[in-house]
C-alpha cells in the first residue's frame, strides 16, 4: 500500500497521469484532439518547449538560486541567425548550427561568469543578459531583412523523418537519453547535483564549482540556441520575440517535471512529462470555443491547481 | 552580536560603510546624481524644470511599483503578477469611472474600487505563496496570467479613454505646483508612516532568517500574505498613476513592467533573497532605469540601437548596484 502511494507522489507518475486525463477530457471536449496526427503536432510543440527546457533543468539543478531568463532572448536570436544564415538554402544548415551554438554558448559564458566570478544573482544577471539581448535583437533586424528556413530544416521539424514521426521528435528523444545518461551515469552529472544541493561541500570535495556553473549557463544557452533553430524550421520564418514565450513556461516545465528550484533534486524525464503536460493544456484551451479572457483565466488557475500536486514547501515547525 | 560589539566593529570599518549601512540606497543615489550629470551634459534641455516634472510623471508608476515589489522582496518572496495586478486596476478603474459618469464622485469612486482590488490580488497571491507553500516565481507568474486574464475581461482591446478630470489633474498644476509633486510627497509620507509600522520590521525579519522568525514566534505566513497585500496596494497606486499618465486603459499595459520593477529594487541596493531592503533605493532604481533611457536618447543613438546601449547599460548598473549592495552589508 505505502509502495503504491509513495509511487503515485513521483512527479514524472503524477505527470504521466495527468497526461493521459488531460488527452481524455481533450478528446471529449472536441473529437479528434487525442489522434495520432494531433498528438503528433503537439508533440512537437511540445519538443521545442522541451529542448529549452532541458537547459532550463540543468541550471536549476545546479542550485543557489539558478535560473536563466536569458533563454527566451537567446531562442530569439538563434532564430534570426539561424534565418540568415541558412537564408532558404540547405548548404547553409551546418552554418547555421555552429553558428546559433556558438552564440548560444557566448551568452551562457557571459551569464556564468557573471554568476560565478561577479557573484550577481542568477535571476539579476539573466534578467539583465535578457535586456540586451532584446536590444540586440532589434539591431540585427533593422540591419537585414529575416532570412528563411531551409527547406531541409522545415522539412526536419515537420514531416516525417523515421517510423512517421518528425525529426525534432527523435531529436528530443536523443536528448532526454543523453540528459538521463550524463545526469545519473557520468562524474559531471553526479557534480550537478553535488554543488546543487550543498554548494560548499562539493567545493571542499574537490568539485571545481565556479567551472561546473559557467558550464551549467553555456548549456542552457546552446540548448536555447539549437530550440531556436529548430523553431525556425517549425514557423518557416524568425519574427519578432518569438523565444519570449519559453522564459517562464520552461521553468513551469521544469517545476511540473518535479525539480526543486531550490536545486539538487530532479531529473529531466520529470521535465520532458511536463513540457508535455504544458502544451497539452495550452492545446486544449485553444481547441475550446472560449475567448482570450476565458482561455487565461483558466490556463492561470489549471496552472495553480497543477503545481498543488507537486512539491509544495515544507510547513514551520519549530 | 551584543551593542558593544557592533559598535566596535563599526568603529573599525570606517565611515564609508557606516554611512552605507545607514543609508543603504547611497550608491543608487551617486548613480541618479551622474546619470542626471550626463544627461545634462548631452542636453542642457533635459535639466529644465520642465522635462524633469515629465520624467517624474512617466516613471512614477514604475517607481510605485519597484517599491510594491519592494514589501515583498523584503520577505524574502518576489512577484511576477504586480504587473498584471497593474494592468487589472487600470482598465477596472478606467471602466468604473466612464461607468459612473466621469466626474469627481466617480474618480473617488474608483479609485477606492482600485485600491481594494489591488489589495485582493496581493492577498490572493499571498494565500498562494505563504499558505499553500507553492514557489513564488512560478506561482505568482500562473497568477499572473489569470489577472491578465480578467483584465482583458475587463476590457477585451486597449483604448478606451480615462476621464479627462483624471488625466488632467495628474498632469496639471495644483498651487503652481505639478500635481506629481504633492504624489510624490504623500508617497514619502506614507513610505515614512510604513517604515514605522511594526509589519515592515517583521517582513525584514522573516526575509532574514525565515526559521528563526517563527521560533520567536512571529505568524510568518501571516506576515508573507501582508506583504503582498502591501505589493497589491502599491500595485493599484501604480495603476493610478500609468492612468493619469497614459490617459487610458490597456489590458496587457503592465506585463512588461514586472521585470523592471524587479530591476529596480536590485539597483536600489536591495537583496534579492530578503532582509536586507530599501524603498528609498527601490525609487532611485527606478529613476535609473528612466534615466538610462532618456540618456541614451539624448546622446543620440541611433535608433536602432537605443535598446541594445540601454539593455546593456542596465545589465552594467545592475552589476554595480548588486556589488556595492554587497559592500554594504558585509
Amino acid at each position: 500500500m505505502n509502495v503504491a502511494i509513495s509511487f503515485l507522489k513521483k512527479p514524472l507518475v503524477i505527470a504521466l497521469l495527468l497526461i493521459v486525463a488531460l488527452l481524455y477530457l481533450g478528446e471529449s471536449l472536441s473529437p479528434g484532439f487525442a489522434s495520432a496526427d494531433q498528438i503528433l503536432r503537439l508533440l512537437i510543440v511540445a519538443s521545442l518547449l522541451g529542448i529549452v527546457a532541458a537547459g532550463q533543468n540543468v541550471v536549476i539543478l545546479g542550485g543557489r538560486e539558478g535560473i536563466d531568463l536569458s533563454v527566451g532572448g537567446v531562442v530569439s536570436l538563434s532564430a534570426i541567425i539561424a534565418g540568415n544564415v541558412m537564408n532558404g538554402a540547405d548548404g547553409g544548415i551546418l552554418p547555421a548550427i555552429l553558428a546559433c551554438l556558438a552564440a548560444g554558448a557566448f551568452f551562457g559564458l557571459l551569464n556564468g561568469l557573471g554568476v560565478t566570478l561577479l557573484r550577481i544573482p542568477p535571476l539579476v544577471m539573466t534578467l539583465g543578459m535578457l535586456g540586451v539581448l532584446q536590444g540586440l535583437l532589434v539591431v540585427i533586424r533593422n540591419g537585414i531583412p529575416s532570412g528563411r528556413a531551409a527547406p531541409g530544416l522545415s522539412a526536419f521539424v515537420t514531416q516525417p523523418l523515421v517510423l512517421g514521426i518528425p525529426g525534432i521528435i527523435w531529436l528530443w528523444i536523443a536528448i532526454g537519453l543523453f540528459m538521463a545518461f550524463m545526469l545519473n551515469r557520468t562524474v559531471f552529472g553526479h557534480r550537478i547535483y553535488a554543488i546543487g544541493s550543498n554548494e560548499h561541500a562539493a567545493y571542499m570535495a574537490g568539485v571545481p564549482v565556479r567551472r561546473m556553473r559557467i558550464g551549467l549557463f553555456m548549456i542552457s544557452g546552446m540548448f536555447a540556441a539549437i530550440a531556436g533553430l529548430c523553431l525556425l524550421g517549425y514557423s518557416g520564418s524568425s519574427f519578432a520575440n518569438v523565444g519570449e514565450q519559453y522564459m517562464l513556461s520552461s521553468i513551469i516545465a521544469v517545476v511540473f517535471g518535479g525539480t526543486s528550484l531550490a536545486g539538487g533534486k530532479g531529473g529531466y524525464t520529470g521535465t520532458m512529462a511536463g513540457a508535455l503536460l504544458l502544451v497539452i493544456l495550452q492545446g486544449i484551451l485553444t481547441t475550446v470555443n472560449i475567448d482570450e479572457s476565458g482561455r487565461q483565466m483558466v490556463f492561470g488557475a489549471t496552472l495553480l491547481l497543477l503545481m498543488l500536486f507537486y512539491g509544495r514547501g515544507r510547513a514551520m515547525r519549530a | 552580536m551584543t551593542p558593544t560589539t557592533t559598535e566596535t566593529l563599526r568603529s573599525r570599518a570606517g565611515g564609508l560603510k557606516l554611512w552605507l549601512e545607514r543609508y543603504p540606497f547611497l550608491p543608487a543615489l551617486i548613480i541618479v546624481v551622474a546619470l542626471l550629470a550626463l544627461n545634462g551634459a548631452f542636453s542642457p534641455n533635459s535639466l529644465s524644470y520642465r522635462s524633469l516634472t515629465g520624467l517624474l510623471s512617466t516613471y512614477m508608476a514604475l517607481i510605485m511599483l519597484a517599491i510594491a515589489q519592494t514589501y515583498v522582496v523584503s520577505a524574502g518572496d518576489i512577484d511576477l503578477s504586480a504587473g498584471a495586478t497593474l494592468s487589472l486596476v487600470n482598465v477596472a478603474i478606467v471602466v468604473l469611472m466612464e461607468k459612473w459618469g466621469g466626474g469627481a464622485g466617480a474618480v473617488v469612486g474608483a479609485m477606492l474600487s482600485g485600491i481594494l482590488l489591488g489589495l485582493i490580488c496581493g492577498v490572493i497571491n499571498g494565500i498562494v505563496v505563504a499558505t499553500l507553500r507553492l514557489q513564488a516565481i512560478v506561482a505568482t507568474f500562473a497568477t499572473s496570467i489569470f489577472f491578465t486574464g480578467i483584465a482583458l475581461y475587463v476590457m477585451p482591446v486597449a483604448g478606451t479613454p480615462a476621464p479627462a478630470l483624471f488625466w488632467r489633474t495628474y498632469g496639471g498644476r495644483l498651487l503652481g505646483l505639478p500635481f506629481v509633486f504633492y504624489v510624490l510627497a504623500a508617497l514619502a509620507l506614507l513610505l515614512f508612516l510604513l517604515s514605522r509600522t511594526r509589519l515592515v520590521t517583521q517582513l525584514l525579519a522573516v526575509g532574514d532568517d525565515q526559521q528563526a522568525a517563527y521560533q520567536t514566534g512571529l505568524p510568518v505566513v501571516l506576515v508573507r500574505v501582508k506583504g503582498y497585500a502591501l505589493c497589491g496596494l502599491f500595485s493599484a497606486l501604480a495603476a493610478f498613476c500609468l492612468t493619469g499618465d497614459t490617459a487610458s486603459g490597456d489590458p496587457l499595459v503592465g506585463g512588461k513592467m514586472t521585470l523592471y520593477s524587479v530591476a529596480a529594487v536590485v539597483l536600489g541596493g536591495s537583496a534579492l533573497a530578503g532582509g536586507w531592503t530599501t524603498v528609498v533605493g527601490s525609487l532611485l532604481g527606478a529613476l535609473t532605469i528612466g534615466l538610462v533611457n532618456s540618456l541614451v536618447f539624448f546622446m543620440g543613438t541611433p535608433s536602432e540601437w537605443q535598446n541594445f546601449v540601454q539593455g546593456l547599460a542596465i545589465l552594467l548598473v545592475l552589476m554595480a548596484g548588486v556589488l556595492a549592495g554587497r559592500r554594504a552589508r558585509a
